[in-house]
This record gives structure tokens, C-alpha cells and sequence, in this order.
């Protein structure tokens, strides 16, 4: 064994291992690590890999339920969709990669995400992605979204997976570490899903794809750390994607997985070679040799170590059948990949790695695996915060208000930004961008899968457990929205330091909050991601729990959307309205405060709302529909009429309430539906206990407030439509 | 009718094309791998959108010289119709069976979004769907499809009828702001003095289902293949 005797406590230190984790290292071996060694126990032991602070908390979430296939701990999850398919899907942060590299930090995050899911046999059908910036007035801001568009678009449009949905927000909190959270959406064959438990000692390690380089070396070490002033030289832990390698992987992948010559496959992401080849071995409980010299390398010199923690993109880890490599290799030439035979399984239950005649590394799996850091880090709760009182707040011109509401960055159409996006290739996007949900066809036999993203950070930082809740259902809400049944989500858990226990009491928040919704909802999690440390000088985000959400709907031309179809149709308001301001997008951009607490969130009432409008849906009594969410009911009917363009005429607002509080209230379990029979739609609602009114009337060319004013479509578009665009030919 | 769709390495938009194709010709096209080096007897060649081998020279450049696409000017000269959408326009200018060249979009952003566009000229195989001076509406999807060619050259594509499609208004009118990629002459596909070679931009393919959003492309493979049955 070389190089042991350097390697100390000091500079494990450096790789991010605390005194007392070096010396569990060092019990695990009998011996102090050498260089190669040290590097794969700090790897695998990072918060990145192992989940260390977050574990104990994420077995609280619900992950089972009837259709579901495959929970978490695989590369992604699988829930069954009938007719012998399966949605595989999963969402993962790159966030302290795109900060200080954003157009490679945004492509690469497309290409990890790709990567797990096509990993597991799917074809991948759909990315979204979940953006957070600064503020607008952030120096660095412009920079960092016109980077992290571009990469995205970059990556996602030239493997041609549509980039289908997704969001975009701005907060100052998230001036020195922004969020690129990116989710993706395959599809598989029920019954040929690909996991990576290794099996069978004597069955060859096959490296495939791209070759591997010096970028990216402990990539996942900085990403369990937070940022200090020295963001900026963090740069070469950031990977270079390659999507056009990326599309031949997709394909020669899929082509070998129609037979069947793979044990088990896993990507190499976050860690490489190290966190690839210790999984499989880990997970099938056996050994794994493999000779480094045999690496597809692409700069001369590379040692072991480089080797271990290269975080290359576009590579593939697969135990092939014996005698089926040849087979193998003749996919991967035709499509001018790398096919490398690089070791073997064993029956040793150790890691052993050899290059140049000797031995760079000998680790028992299972202790580097089962004996990784655990923590139940302290934690403490805020005091909630004390509610408003809408009748306190100043009474505004509602059109004046909406105008701002609509201009402000949260509310602002993100259209710049994702008509960069390739949304259509592949030909079956249903429902595009820019409404609740997307609606991607299932080609074969006429259904559709319902797809987003969201999370309300404000509601998470005003009381983490109504923001954890809220964000689940708002998931659950917005996949209804357009027809579809909620089937499973995906998490991407975004937070500060959890070696504070203000952060930390942030994450046991959301949690709770989560699981609770996820229980009332039947919505369980089936795969996820946890990011922390998104921090810099002792500034942490907003804590941002992002749900990616799929439903299924069974006909997709059942789906409907937000835009307003028909003059004289009626809208109706589903759901109950107490006017709540607290933590509201009225209250902060009107009002310029952040004080309250968020809406409660009512599962009982959230469910009964949401599947009676499913059901309205199905009937065929609903024309349009659209959640409420920031902004509140005026903002949405503003977004239906803006859509559809057309015009509206609202009733006054019910007398008990003050006027804005009304209009912007965010309470939650709410829909505004458009039907042309609003008789049967209230009747049926009122049979089923949901509260249903008529609020206006759809015509004309504006959005009109009975005695309170009136705007025109056309003004509100051009509002709308307006800031980002501007923002970004700014400076 | 047998169409013969062109596959290279980065290719991605050959599904929604065969797609397209099978649903007016009620049978899947051949798809043939760009190493091939013989094409197999075709009634039109197909190159289709993508980022053949990844684009990284300029779009099309180095698909141009891929060994399929000696069989594909072959034929081509001996009057087999060939269609380029997106890349496959690209590939055929780099190729030199169109003149011109494709240069970053005006935005210097790709840009996906519905487009409108006017039937320039309705006698020829791949247009014999529109009427003449037709308005359509349909997706684009590209980072560099501003159509260039010299001034001598435009007026020849003009002055022979061989300009096929162009960017306009909801109304088919000319305007600056509906030649969002800044076209030359807001051009959005030519043919070849032949007629029987046609590239544009814009991907009728992704307009052939009500459920998707347009049906306006489906006149496109109607026509075409109405005319090579």
C-alpha cells in the first residue's frame, strides 16, 4: 500500500472529514488510509452521498404505495402506470456547481438527471427544471440566469428530450447560492427496470461512454460545504458536459437493455468511479476488483486518486453477463463510445483497486457503506409567527395592485426563458409550458403524464411545516388542475447549514409538513435529493423543498388547461376563501413585508376539492381551470385570461371580507374552473361538500372589477409579459 | 410510397418525423444509420432535425461529410426528392445541394415557439398541400436558422420560384418582428433549382395533431405523399 504513512487527520480535514470520522476510517482498515483511500471514505462520507444529517428524517417520509415499483435508494423511482409501463423519475440539485459555473453547472445537472433515469431502462420523455435566483438588483444575477438558460438549453435540447416545465423565482436569499434543481421523466417497461445491485462474482466491470478527465475532482465534497469568499476558485471541481456523448449513451444504453446482457448498471455521478463501483458492490453485498490502467483516460498521468474522484460526465458503470461482452461492445463501437472491461465482481466483499503493478486501494464495502456518519444534528423550531390582520392593511386599488403583482419577478411570465428550451421535440407534448402542469403524451395507447414542480420558499421560511405541507399539495393541486390523478413525487430538498439548529429545525419542519400531505394525499416520495450547506458567510436560503410531481391521466385528450375558451361561460371559485395575507406575494410586493404566518393547509379539505374538480374534469364540465397559488384569485383569473385572451367580468367580492384580502388572499385547496354550465358544476359541488361559486363572467376584451375598475387583456399581456426580457437586455 | 429517413449520431428529431410520415402513410419509414454506405431504393430521403454530432463545428458541417450522404447526392441527382427540416436544411447547405447557409438565430438564443409562415410557392411536391400564398402556423425549434445567402443568390432563389416558405404575420404579412430569426428576405425554406430538394427551418412534423396544438402541418406530408404515390 503506498502513500499511507502522509496521509493524517489534518489533511483529511482538508477533504472534509472531521477528526472522528478519519478515525472511524482508520478502524474500518486496521491502518491509515492511503491517499486513494482517504479520498473514497471523504467521497462516499460526504453529506452529498451519505445523507448523514438528513437520513434519520427522510425515513419519516411516506415511499410505499400501491403502484409504486421502486422507492428511493435507487437511482430513481418507478411507479406503475397499467398497461405494463412505468414512469421512472427523480430530481437532483447542481446547485454550488452552477453558481460558480453556470452554463456547465446547469448542463451537467441536466445530464446527471438524465443519466438516472435512463440508467434504470427508461427512455427519458421530459426534464423540468426548478430555478431560484437573487434579487434582480444582485450584480451577479443576470449572469447567473442568462448562464444557467443557456446550459440548460445547451444540454437538454441537444440530447432532444423536451424540456417541458418547471419554475423560476427571485429572492435576495439566494444572492450567494442560487438553486438549479432539475427533475426528468422516462419511460420503461414495467417488467425491465434496471437496478445496480452487483451480482454474480467472476461477472466482468464494464466502463462505458465518455472518457474520463481531471474536472470535477471532488465535486461532491464542495457541494457539502457552504460558500465563503472564495466561491470563484472553486471552479475546477465543476464538470464539462457533453450532451452529444449524452444522446449516443441514451442510445446505445437503451439498444443493450432490449436484450439481455446487464446484471446491473449504475451512472457515475457525484463521486465517479468511487460512489458507482461501491454501490453496486454494496448493494449486492460482494466485491468488486478493478485494474485503473484499464480506464478510458483522456489526459495523460492521471493517478489512482484522480481516477476515484474524477466527477467526468457521460459515464456508465455495468456488470455484463459473462459472454456477453462482445455483443456489448459492438453497440457501444457502432455508436463511438468507450467500452473498457475494467475488473470484476468478487466474493471478498472489498474494493480493491490496482494500477501500475500495485495496490492504490483494499476497503471492506460493507462497513465504508453501512458504517458511514450518521447524525441526529440539534435542532430547534422558530416561534410561529403572530397573524395579520387584513383589515390592518391599507385599502389599494386592486387593478393598480395586479399590475404590480404581475410585473414582480415571482409573478412575471417566464416565457424568455423557456422558449429556450426545446419543448416539443419527441412529439407529444400536450400541455406546454406556462400553465399548471405539462401534459406529455404516453405515444402507445392514448394517456398522458401530468408533470411539475413547486415549492412557496416564503411559506417554508414563515412556518416549515405548513411550507412543507403547502409544497406537497400545491404539487397535488397543480397536477389536478389539468385532469390528471397525482401518482408519486420526487423531492429535492434545498437548505442552509445543518450544523445549525435554526436550519436544521427548518428541514425537521418541512418534513413533517410533508409527510403529512403526503399521507393525506396517498402521494408518497419515490425518489429525492438532498442539498445543504447552500450558504455563504453564514447566510443561508430560504429553506426550498421542491416537489416534482407526476400524475397520470388516462385519456390525454381529457387534459385542459388555464386558458379561457369560450365567451359567457361562467367562472367558478372551488374551495373556501378567509382572505389570508400572511406570507403573501400581496404582502410582500404591495406591501413590502414578509410578516405572518402562511396559510393553514387543510389535507382534508385540499383533497375533497381536488377530486371533485378531477371529476368535473373527467365529466367534461370544465372548459379551463387553474390552481391559486401566489397572487391569489386575482392573479390566476388574470393568467386565464391572459392565456385564453379574453376578457372577464368579476362580481363583487363577498361584503365580509376586505376587498384585497379577497382578491389576493393565498388560501389554499382552491381552483377557479371555467364551464359553460355553471348550474350542474355548483349543484354537484354542493352535493359533494365543496364550496363552488359563481364569481364572473368570461367576455370581452378586459379584465373588469365590478365597481372597482377595469383593465384590458392586451395591457395586462404586455405588463406580463414584459420584465424578464427587459431585465436580461439590461446593463 | 417508401421514405428513407437519414439517422445520424445526434439526430433527435426522427421520431416525431417517422411519426408524422407513418400516420399519412399508414406504414413506419426505413430508418438507415449514417455509416451505411448504401442507401436502400427510397421515394424520398429524409435528413431530419437534431444536432448531428453535436454541432460543435458549424451546424451540419461535419454531416455533411458523413458517408451516407455520397448515396443521398447521388440520388438526388438522378431526381430523387430529398427533405431537410432544421439540422437536415443545415446538413444540405453545408453539403452544397442548397445554396446559402443557416447563421445564428438574430436573439443569438434558440427559440421554440409557434412561428406563422407563407406558402411562397404551391407547385412543387412538398407544397402541392397549401394553397398558393397559404398562411400556416407551426413550431420552430433552432439556435441558428437565420437563412443567408449573397444578394445575387436570393434574387435567383426569387426570380426562379425557389423560395417555398416565409416568416410572417397571423395574417401572412410581412413584418419585421414575424422574421424572428432574421432571415434573409425572412426566407424559411428553399428548394433546389430542381424543385426537388426542399430545406426549411420550422417542423411541420410537430403540427399534425389536434391534441398537440396544430394541425397545420399535416397538409405538408398529405400533399407530399399524395404527390410521390
Amino acid at each position: 500500500m503506498n502513500g499511507g504513512s502522509n496521509v493524517t487527520a489534518a489533511f483529511a480535514a482538508e477533504l472534509g472529514l472531521t477528526q472522528e470520522e478519519f478515525e472511524r476510517a482508520v478502524a474500518i482498515l486496521g491502518r491509515a488510509p492511503s491517499l486513494t483511500e482517504l479520498g473514497i471514505f471523504s467521497a462516499m462520507w460526504s453529506e452529498h452521498c451519505s445523507y448523514k444529517s438528513s437520513r434519520i428524517w427522510l425515513k419519516t417520509l411516506p415511499t410505499t404505495g400501491p403502484r409504486v415499483i421502486c422507492g428511493p435508494g435507487e437511482n430513481a423511482g418507478v411507479v406503475d402506470i397499467g398497461d405494463g409501463d412505468a414512469v421512472v423519475f427523480k430530481i437532483e440539485s447542481h446547485n454550488h456547481p452552477s453558481f460558480i459555473e453556470p452554463y456547465q453547472g446547469a448542463a451537467t445537472g441536466v445530464g446527471g438527471i438524465l443519466r438516472d433515469v435512463f440508467t434504470m431502462g427508461a427512455r427519458p420523455i421530459a426534464i423540468l427544471d426548478s430555478l431560484r435566483f437573487g434579487s434582480p438588483l444582485h450584480p451577479r444575477t443576470r449572469h447567473l440566469v442568462s448562464g444557467v438558460v443557456s446550459g440548460i438549453a445547451g444540454y437538454g435540447n441537444c440530447v432532444g428530450v423536451p424540456t417541458v416545465g418547471g419554475e423560476c423565482e427571485f429572492d435576495p436569499s439566494y444572492d450567494g447560492n442560487i438553486l438549479v434543481n432539475a427533475m426528468c421523466v422516462g419511460l420503461a417497461r414495467a417488467d425491465r427496470i434496471f437496478y445496480s445491485a452487483a451480482a454474480g462474482p467472476g461477472n466482468p466491470v464494464i466502463y462505458v461512454g465518455a472518457k474520463t478527465g481531471r474536472d470535477g475532482i471532488h465535486g461532491a465534497t464542495m457541494a457539502s460545504a457552504e460558500f465563503g469568499a472564495d466561491a470563484g476558485e472553486k471552479r475546477p471541481t465543476v464538470q464539462v458536459g457533453d450532451p452529444f456523448t449524452e444522446k449516443l449513451l441514451i442510445e446505445a444504453c437503451l439498444e443493450l437493455m432490449a436484450g439481455d446482457a446487464i446484471v446491473a448498471i449504475q451512472d457515475m455521478g457525484a463521486a465517479g468511479l468511487t460512489s458507482s463501483t461501491v454501490e453496486m458492490a454494496g448493494k449486492g453485498g460482494l466485491g468488486i476488483e478493478l485494474d485503473l490502467d484499464r480506464v478510458p483516460v483522456r489526459e495523460t498521468s492521471m493517478s489512482p486518486y484522480e481516477i476515484m474522484l474524477s466527477e467526468s460526465q457521460e459515464r456508465m458503470l455495468m456488470i455484463l453477463r459473462p459472454g456477453s461482452e462482445a455483443d456489448a461492445r459492438t453497440i457501444f463501437t457502432k455508436w463511438e463510445l468507450d467500452f473498457a472491461v475494467i475488473g470484476r465482481v468478487t466474493e471478498t466483499g472489498r474494493l480493491v483497486l490496482r494500477m501500475n503493478g500495485t495496490i492504490a486501494a483494499d476497503i471492506p464495502v460493507e462497513p465504508l457503506v453501512k458504517g458511514a456518519p450518521l447524525y441526529e444534528r440539534p435542532w430547534r423550531r422558530r416561534d410561529p409567527a403572530p397573524e395579520i390582520d387584513p383589515a390592518s392593511l391599507p385599502d389599494r386599488d386592486p387593478v393598480a395592485c395586479l399590475q404590480r403583482l404581475l410585473a414582480s419577478p415571482s409573478l412575471a411570465s417566464k416565457r424568455w426563458l423557456w422558449e429556450q428550451y426545446d419543448y416539443l421535440v419527441m412529439g407529444n407534448t400536450v400541455k406546454r409550458p406556462g400553465g399548471d402542469a405539462a401534459v406529455v403524451r404516453v405515444a402507445a395507447n392514448g394517456k398522458a403524464l401530468a408533470l411539475a414542480t413547486d415549492c412557496t420558499p416564503r411559506y417554508c421560511r414563515g412556518d416549515p411545516t405548513r411550507g412543507g405541507a403547502q409544497a406537497v399539495a400545491e404539487s397535488w393541486r397543480n397536477l389536478t388542475a389539468v385532469g390528471a390523478k397525482p401518482l408519486a413525487l420526487t423531492d429535492n430538498l434545498n437548505f442552509g447549514s445543518p450544523e445549525r439548529p435554526e436550519i436544521m429545525g427548518e428541514f425537521v419542519g418541512v418534513i413533517e409538513g410533508m409527510r403529512e400531505a403526503c399521507l393525506a394525499l396517498d402521494y408518497p416520495v419515490v425518489s429525492g435529493n438532498v442539498s445543504f450547506y447552500n450558504e455563504t458567510n453564514g447566510s443561508a436560503i430560504l429553506p426550498t423543498p421542491v416537489i416534482g410531481g407526476v400524475g397520470l391521466i388516462a385519456d390525454a385528450s381529457d387534459a385542459v388547461d388555464l386558458a379561457l375558451k369560450g365567451d359567457g361561460n361562467a367562472l367558478i371559485l372551488i374551495g373556501q376563501t378567509s382572505g389570508h395575507l400572511g406570507c403573501s406575494l400581496y404582502l410582500r410586493e404591495i406591501e413590502g413585508s414578509r410578516a405572518g404566518p402562511p396559510p393553514a393547509v387543510d389535507l382534508a379539505a385540499e383533497r375533497r376539492n381536488g377530486d371533485f374538480v378531477r371529476r368535473a374534469i373527467r365529466a367534461g364540465y370544465v372548459a379551463a381551470c387553474h390552481d391559486l397559488s401566489d397572487g391569489g384569485l386575482l392573479a390566476a383569473v388574470a393568467e386565464m385570461a391572459m392565456a385564453g385572451g379574453r376578457g372577464v367580468v368579476l362580481d363583487s367580492p363577498p361584503a365580509e371580507l376586505p376587498r384585497n384580502a379577497f382578491l389576493f388572499g393565498e388560501d389554499q385547496a382552491r381552483y377557479v374552473v371555467e364551464t359553460a354550465d355553471p348550474t350542474a358544476l355548483i349543484d354537484a359541488a354542493r352535493a359533494a361538500g365543496v364550496p363552488a361559486r359563481v364569481i364572473g363572467t368570461v367576455g370581452g376584451v378586459a379584465l373588469t372589477l365590478s365597481g372597482a375598475g377595469a383593465i384590458s387583456v392586451d395591457a395586462l399581456k404586455a405588463i406580463h409579459e414584459a420584465w424578464l426580457p427587459s431585465f436580461m437586455t439590461q446593463g | 410510397m417508401r421514405a428513407v429517413v437519414v439517422i445520424f449520431p445526434g439526430s433527435n428529431r426522427e421520431r416525431d418525423l417517422c411519426a408524422a410520415l407513418a400516420l399519412v402513410t399508414g406504414h413506419e419509414p426505413v430508418r438507415v444509420w449514417h455509416r451505411d454506405a448504401t442507401l436502400p431504393e427510397a421515394d424520398l430521403i429524409v435528413l431530419p432535425g437534431g444536432f448531428a454530432y453535436g454541432d460543435y463545428l458549424r451546424c451540419g458541417a461535419l454531416a455533411a461529410h458523413s458517408p451516407i450522404m455520397r448515396g443521398v447526392r447521388e440520388r438526388a441527382a438522378n431526381g430523387t426528392p430529398v427533405l431537410g427540416i432544421c439540422n437536415g436544411f443545415q446538413i444540405l447547405t453545408e453539403a452544397g445541394m442548397l445554396p446559402g447557409a443557416l447563421l445564428p438565430n438574430r436573439s443569438l438564443r434558440f427559440t421554440c415557439r409557434d412561428i406563422h409562415l407563407r406558402v411562397e410557392n404551391n407547385q412543387t411536391i412538398f407544397t402541392c398541400g397549401y394553397g398558393a400564398g397559404q398562411t400556416i402556423k407551426v413550431p420552430v425549434a433552432h439556435h441558428d436558422g437565420s437563412y443567408t445567402a449573397d444578394p445575387d443568390t436570393l434574387d435567383w432563389l426569387e426570380d426562379r420560384g425557389l423560395v417555398a416558405f416565409r416568416y410572417c404575420g397571423p395574417a401572412g404579412e410581412l413584418a419585421e418582428e414575424a422574421n424572428f430569426n432574421g432571415s434573409a428576405r425572412a426566407i424559411a425554406g428553399i428548394l433546389s433549382d430542381s424543385r426537388t430538394i426542399l430545406g426549411l427551418m420550422p417542423h411541420p412534423e410537430n403540427a399534425t395533431d389536434p391534441l398537440l396544438g396544430s394541425t397545420d402541418g399535416r397538409a405538408f406530408f398529405d400533399g407530399l405523399v399524395g404527390a410521390l404515390q
